[in-house]
């Protein structure tokens, strides 16, 4: 990972995160390996993988939680290792189970973690209610937080992170099990939060997560990352069009991959829930021409769609090269939740 | 959520933060803010002081109306005798509290949020300890004032009830610290019960705390006279002047209870505090 060293700007300065060669080994497992990372100040980093892909790990050394084994990392200038206490009063944390107080009511939560860090008790109790009411929770402000809703106890949580007024924000899968409405509401907020100067690092497991809101994505794989760029840079590793096919039955399945090897370079993926293969068109394939080799073969084709490369597609094809046409089918790739 | 459409500057807000403030001050508060924490736990689930209240009062009733007149004590009231040993047994279960709420805390995603924060590392587990300490202080009134109600006294100055009742302190806090290190090391919450209940009963029941130690085979006699529970109630009822059971095994600690009471609560606190110190450090990173 070093043919491509970080010789960023002043990322390492107010608010930016660098890292260098960062890696935690937890026995004979690497769970993170040679992270290389630069996020300049007010922007979003996406940590984009599947479980165990190493995305908590990074957090948590970034976060000063972890000890990385190898490697250097710095956050709003100072370094997670040396200067953790410091790191620590300029950077919220939200980790995967939402860290939030059951037994204590909204506001008594946010007015400890305010006095945690160490604000007066004026200043701890001004806190707690702006970011109550910012976060649309005033009405909730003297419940119980165990009888909160999943999307109320992330708001509150990310209130949480908020109320030292972060520099940077780390967010680890924060929209894992809200409902679709609660995860707009989030993004917008998080969004809001990025206008307003913070740089924000989240992990997720959602292509569609990283592709809206970050600036910069790194795909981590087993630990590694294996590929780094803004969505579009991403994306246009892949290149071009992709053209899915749909079948009437798991059997066309083969047939239908064998007559579309044949207008791309690459290798078809399929997807057996939804009976389709994908393919990378090769520059200018004529639909009409695919039409007609399927229907001379035999293939019963009920559906296509040709558009342009997704995150998925990305990400498919850098964390699963043995994802193709010649393994068996099925070692199908995981239909990622939208 | 249209408050969250709006742009606002709270986020950006310069926050006031009071960072000029000492190690040591900043240690107070932190731990002063995790014992907040702590009561507030206990405010909105009082059933957790049943433990510490009800029961030992529990047990002064049965042992008092029900077991008591089968026990006979040479040269005193059973009752008189009975309660240093309840007060010991009551601050003795005392440790699950601190265990049970160390361990819920260790299992769930609470404690990444402190140690994410700039508060003092041990406030955590010091802030445990204020909060637990209040409880047993509640234990301890609760069963002298029962006490008092079935017909115990004390029979001493005020300089030997107050030393009784610090000594009684300070064995409650190496209960505490005691609780916290097994909190720390359980693996899951429910274990805790299991693994006090593994010290706790034989420590209590093979001593002078209910009956006296003549009344025991040769063997556990020799177990009861060096236990530590043994030595601390007598101390507690030398300090109140009340009736110690005949001595069978003359060893050093039984001989000379309060010195030797002193000796075991220093004994446990000097191993307890550290290690529970130690293990929350190991426990906490990785």
């Amino acid at each position: 990972m070093y043919e491509q060293p970080v010789h960023h700007t002043n990322n390492g300065a107010r608010g930016g995160v660098v890292a260098q060669g960062l890696g935690k080994r937890f026995g004979d497992l690497w769970a993170l390996r040679d992270l290389d990372l630069s996020v300049a100040p007010g922007t979003v980093l996406g940590l984009l993988g599947h479980n165990g892909a190493g995305k908590t790990t990074a957090i948590r050394i970034l976060t000063t939680l972890s000890q990385p084994t190898t490697g250097s990392a710095s956050v709003a200038g100072l370094d997670v290792v040396g200067e953790a206490a410091a790191v620590r009063r300029r950077i919220g944390v939200a980790s995967q189970q939402a860290t939030v107080d059951g037994l204590m009511n909204a506001r008594l939560n946010l007015e400890m973690v305010g006095r945690l860090h160490h604000l007066s008790k004026a200043e701890a109790r001004r806190r707690a209610d702006d970011l109550l009411e910012r976060l649309d929770l005033t009405d909730a402000a003297n419940r119980l937080v165990k009888t909160f809703s999943g999307g109320m106890r992330r708001r509150l949580d990310l209130a949480a992170c908020l109320v030292s007024a972060p520099e940077v924000l780390f967010l680890d899968e924060p929209t894992t099990g809200l409902d679709p409405r609660s995860r707009n509401d989030l993004w917008e907020m998080l969004r809001d939060l990025v206008r307003e100067g913070t740089t924000v690092i989240l992990t997720t497991q959602y292509l569609e997560e990283a592709d809206r809101l970050a600036d910069d994505i790194v795909v981590l794989d087993h630990g590694v990352s294996v590929a780094h760029g803004t969505p579009e840079v991403l994306k246009s590793q892949i290149g071009n069009d992709r053209l899915d096919v749909k079948v009437s039955r798991v059997g066309e399945l083969p047939l239908a991959a064998d007559v579309l090897r044949g207008y791309s370079s690459k290798p078809p993926t399929f997807d057996e829930d939804l009976l389709t293969v994908s393919i990378a068109l090769n520059d200018g394939t004529r639909l009409i021409d695919v039409v007609r080799t399927l229907d001379d073969a035999g293939v019963d084709a009920v559906d296509m769609n040709r558009r342009e490369a997704t995150l998925d597609d990305v990400f498919l094809t850098l964390t699963s090269p043995t994802r193709d046409a010649d393994a068996p089918l099925d070692r199908q790739p995981e239909s990622v939740p939208a | 959520m249209t408050a969250l459409l709006t742009p606002s500057a709270v986020v950006r807000q310069p926050v006031d933060h009071d960072t000029e403030r000492g190690g040591l001050r900043a240690m107070l508060a932190d731990t002063l803010v995790f014992t907040r924490r702590n009561l507030e736990h206990i405010r909105q689930i009082p059933d957790m002081l049943l433990d510490v209240t009800v029961q030992p009062l529990m047990f002064v009733l049965l042992f008092a109306y029900v077991f008591g007149g089968a026990i006979n004590v040479q040269g005193g009231n059973y009752r008189e005798y009975l309660i240093g040993g309840i007060l010991i047994q009551s601050l003795s279960f005392g440790m699950m509290g601190p265990a049970t709420a160390i361990a819920t805390d260790l299992t769930e995603g609470v404690i990444d949020r402190f140690r994410s924060l700039p508060a003092i590392r041990s406030a955590y587990l010091l802030g445990h300890y204020l909060a637990e300490l209040a409880g047993m202080v509640l234990s301890i009134v609760v069963l002298l004032g029962t006490g008092l109600i079935v017909g115990w006294r004390t029979h001493t100055d005020i300089w030997h009830i107050g030393e009784a009742i610090l000594l009684l302190l300070v064995f409650a806090s190496g209960m505490i610290w005691l609780g916290t290190v097994i909190g720390i090391i359980v693996r899951s919450p429910d274990a805790v019960m299991g693994v006090g209940f593994v010290i706790v009963f034989p420590l209590t029941f093979l001593s002078s705390a209910f009956v006296p130690i003549v009344s025991m085979p040769n063997v556990l006699q020799w177990f009861a006279s060096w236990n530590p529970v043994t030595i601390i109630v007598a101390a507690v009822r030398q300090l109140f002047g009340n009736p110690l059971a005949p001595i069978t095994k003359h060893v050093w600690p039984i001989d000379h209870p309060v010195v030797a009471a002193w000796g075991y609560c220093l004994i446990i606190l000097v191993i307890t505090v550290p290690l529970a110190l130690h293990r929350y450090r190991l426990r906490t990173s990785d």
